[in-house]
């Protein structure tokens, strides 16, 4: 019972309280990049859903029955994003075959989740944290459910402000990242909650 | 006489015209994360440096030899190699600094300026002036880096360098050093360095016309 409890608040705590861009600052730059139209950031959060949580559990697997036994943990960085960029190679071959639909409504974004650093930031933390398979594994899943939460939210609110007068110097990166800026103000919100 | 002033065009293309963070905003997420202090920015801005100068020197004596479709995972493998270089010394030599910067080491990884450096400019040009150009972005990061962690530095704790500049009556704004602060800092950076741009652009086109 306590064990439930347990994984259910630090489900909460992944999605609000250490949400992947307003409180660590990984995947801002798909964060910048993709979050024009709400339809498309949707996308792209599912898609970066998917591959850090098989990418979570491969790591993990990779870091404690292949790098630790043989003593050369000092490779991690290499062996990750060695697996991250295979996976998202397979995943984008496997999607092509068994389901066209999604693979064109993911598109572009695919093969750019292997540069996104979300993802080779949750398989690292997981390794510093010392995170069982468990783990790891809901870590990868709603950290990134919280990234998408954040790029959903903020094309919401930058599909508003393409029809706002504002100054022509302050147009595009430079009022989404202040718009941001007030959006982890209240996100700061949630850090009292678990 | 000429080489040597294309070099010179090169390194400056890399710290003015093309700068990394305010010109290209590439690799936003360690400009907003380890900004944090003056002293951390100069710390990842070196690192960096380190990285792109010798990865676009190695990928560049190397461009003749990658095959076309397989660049992507070879210029990886050669940039990782050089990050944990610089990740096993750090730990080695300046614990303090490796611990504040923490996740971000290993990250520098898929930093998208060394990667997009690579495929734009080493693999293309020969090893010298793919090293200066790594030389210049790596310049015009570390300035970028440590220019806005002064800033925050300065107004969230009222130092700068660790050396108290406002004084002790000074009330620090905290939230400029917590997480919203470095959204907020880099946003009215790039509209300020935008303005600054256009202002220079149209005063060029003032004197053409008035020239004309």
């Amino acid at each position: 019972m306590n064990e439930i409890v347990n994984i259910l608040l630090f489900m909460v705590s992944c999605i609000l309280t250490n949400n992947f861009i307003f409180s660590r600052f990984l995947g801002c730059c798909p964060f910048l990049g993709v979050s024009n139209k709400v339809g498309t950031s949707v996308s792209m959060g599912l898609a970066v859903t998917f591959v850090m949580t098989i990418a979570s559990f491969f790591c993990y697997m990779i870091y404690h029955w292949l790098l630790v036994p043989l003593g050369i943990t000092f490779m991690n960085t290499i062996a990750f994003i060695l697996v991250i960029a295979a996976l998202v190679q397979f995943v984008e071959m496997f999607l092509k075959k068994s389901s066209p639909t999604l693979y064109s409504a993911l598109g572009i974004y695919l093969p750019l989740i292997t540069t996104n650093c979300a993802v080779l930031g949750v398989a690292t933390l997981n390794v510093n944290s010392g995170y069982n398979m468990l783990y790891s594994v809901l870590n990868g899943t709603f950290s990134a459910l919280g990234f998408t939460l954040a790029i959903v939210l903020m094309a919401g609110v930058r599909e508003r402000l393409e029809n706002a007068d504002i100054p022509a110097c302050m147009k595009g990166f430079p009022i989404t990242l202040v718009s941001a800026g007030l959006m982890a103000v209240a996100f700061m919100g949630f850090s009292g909650l678990v | 006489m000429s080489e040597k002033k294309s070099m010179g065009k090169v390194l400056f293309n890399g710290i003015i015209t093309e700068n990394p963070t305010f010109r290209l905003v590439l690799g936003a997420c360690p400009t907003l994360a380890v900004t944090t202090s003056a002293i951390n920015g100069l710390g990842m801005g070196a690192a960096a440096t380190f990285v792109l100068i010798c990865s676009n020197f190695v990928i560049s004596l190397l461009r003749n030899f990658i095959p076309d479709r397989v660049r992507i995972p070879a210029f990886i493998v050669v940039i990782c190699t050089f990050v944990t270089m610089v990740q096993l010394l750090m730990q080695a030599f300046i614990p303090s600094l490796y611990d504040a910067l923490g996740i971000f080491i290993p990250l520098i990884v898929v930093n998208c300026i060394i990667l997009a450096r690579a495929e734009a400019f080493a693999s293309k040009n020969t090893p010298v002036s793919s090293a200066v150009d790594g030389l210049g972005m790596g310049i015009g990061f570390t300035l970028a880096l440590m220019l806005m962690g002064s800033i925050r530095e300065l107004i969230g704790n009222g130092s700068v360098f660790g050396v108290n500049i406002l004084g002790a009556s000074y009330q620090p704004m905290l939230l400029i050093v917590l997480a919203s602060g470095g959204f907020l800092t880099f946003g009215l950076m790039l509209g300020l360095f935008n303005l600054i741009v256009k202002k220079l652009e149209t005063k060029k086109k003032h004197e053409e016309e008035q020239a004309a």
